[in-house]
């Protein structure tokens, strides 16, 4: 057999087109899903963090560590199989998607306090000495200076951990690269896997240029 | 509580499962000792290209750099691992693991590198130049090691990453850490091998983290 009938079977891959549709389908909705909930709890860290309550501080600087230690996919195995033993089976698609918004809550917790911690102090004295409450100073004067500066670190991360999603494949999620490579070993061709990366190319390269440009239209100007 | 115990921290299968765990330990260790220069030596490569100013070299690495950071390094693994035997090339795990941070975690060294160089104001090539050293002495001797400095924290944190990122070897066999518990989990039909792992991976790179959360403060401390 040629190299284009091995790697690009026609009918293999229209074959088997469905599948990877699908597993594109999986694949978003994991993703959506890690990135709100992961940055929303990120958010909500450093917002806790701000107030300054110190056993509240160490147990949140403990977690946000934990998690930027421990690799994604060992906390995939540890929820997947781990669970289980005390009664609590989380399917394969949960427990990759609790696992990858931890470490995304993880990463963007310290984002989101270092641009917090980057306003100057002078900036809240001034805004509490206008009458602004705390709420109101971190709302209005505060979080929309952070937000600024952390919005290219913010999304080169999300796009990496959300890369992750393929690591569902470990605890059988029918996302793009199980779907893939279920077809390859059903049709004992590599085809799907090269539609598979095709796909991936299309969803996450549009993201990284995006990223590139976000990262240059907000840079800090030094 | 005692039964948490039992499944999570079972000391008679932690006895029974460290020695393969160990051994996985062992080659946690070494991959990544084989991966992170393998990657940095990608990275300087590609950095390196980038600082010929011209379009016709610019442009295609811009295209190789986002094309291997959009694929997640999974895909590109299992890719060399189940693709090539169909072109009749066998690598095995390993190999296939090595070939995949060349080009995966090169792509993300190339960047923070070619973020370095540029930082490094053009007058110190020019003064080096004009002392006679050679475009590559000035690059080796002036500028790289200033560039590096200058993006020390990135590299350190690019390089936390691969760490972690070598546990993807046990979807291919290759018997590092989370594969060597993983066997012994199934072995002894407990979890208590999978959370040593993690405790191990823990303790491993906590320090770096910490390293890591104190430059970057001190960063932004200094802006």
């Amino acid at each position: 057999m040629s190299f284009t009938e091995t790697f690009f079977n026609g009918r293999v891959m229209l074959k088997y087109l469905p599948d990877i549709l699908s597993g594109v389908v999986v694949t978003i909705e994991l993703a959506l899903l890690i990135i709100v909930t992961g940055i929303a709890a990120g958010l909500a860290l450093a917002l806790l963090r701000s107030l300054g309550v110190r056993p509240l501080n160490w147990l949140i600087i403990f977690i946000v560590d934990l998690f930027r230690s421990l690799p994604p996919l060992v906390i995939i195995v540890l929820i997947y199989f781990g669970l289980p033993s005390v009664n609590l089976s989380p399917s394969g698609f949960v427990s990759t998607w609790l696992s990858l918004a931890f470490v995304l809550m993880a990463f963007s917790e310290e984002i989101f306090w270092a641009g917090i911690t980057s306003v100057a102090r002078g900036q809240w004295e001034a805004a509490r000495s206008t009458g602004l409450s705390f709420g109101q100073t971190l709302m209005s004067v505060v979080l929309p200076q952070a937000f600024r500066l952390t919005i290219p670190p913010l999304t080169n991360r999300t796009i990496a951990i959300t890369k992750g999603t393929a690591l569902g494949t470990v605890v059988a999620v029918t996302e793009i690269l199980g779907q893939a490579s279920s077809a390859v070993s059903n049709s004992y061709n590599p085809s799907p896997l090269m539609m598979g990366a095709a796909a991936y190319l299309v969803l996450f390269l549009p993201v990284v240029v995006a990223g590139r440009w976000i990262e240059t239209r907000f840079a800090w100007k030094r | 509580m005692e039964a948490l115990i039992q499944t999570f921290f079972n000391p008679g299968i932690i006895v029974a499962a460290w020695p393969i765990v160990r051994a996985g330990l062992w080659n946690t260790v070494l991959l990544s000792l084989i991966v992170v220069p393998l990657g940095l030596l990608g990275g300087l490569i590609l950095a390196l290209l980038a600082s010929v100013k011209t379009p016709a070299v610019r442009w295609p690495l811009m295209a190789w750099v986002d094309f291997f950071r959009a694929f997640p390094p999974l895909v590109l693994l299992i890719l060399l691992f189940a693709g090539l035997p169909f072109a009749g090339l066998e690598l095995g795990g390993f190999a296939c693991v090595a070939v995949a941070f060349f080009l995966n975690t090169g792509a993300y060294y190339g960047e923070i590198l070619r973020a370095g160089i540029d930082s490094v104001p053009a007058g110190q090539v020019e003064a080096a130049r004009s002392t006679g050293l050679s475009r590559l002495q000035a690059m080796a001797y002036v500028v790289l090691p200033q560039a590096v400095r200058n993006v020390l924290p990135d590299l350190l944190s690019n390089t936390l990453e691969v760490v972690k990122l070598t546990s993807l070897g046990s979807v291919v066999a290759v018997p590092e850490l989370l594969y060597q518990a993983r066997q012994a989990q199934s072995i002894t039909y407990n979890p208590t091998p999978i959370v040593v792992a993690a405790v191990i991976y823990f303790l491993m790179l906590w320090p770096v983290v910490r390293l890591l959360s104190r430059l970057e403060n001190r960063a932004l401390a200094g802006r």
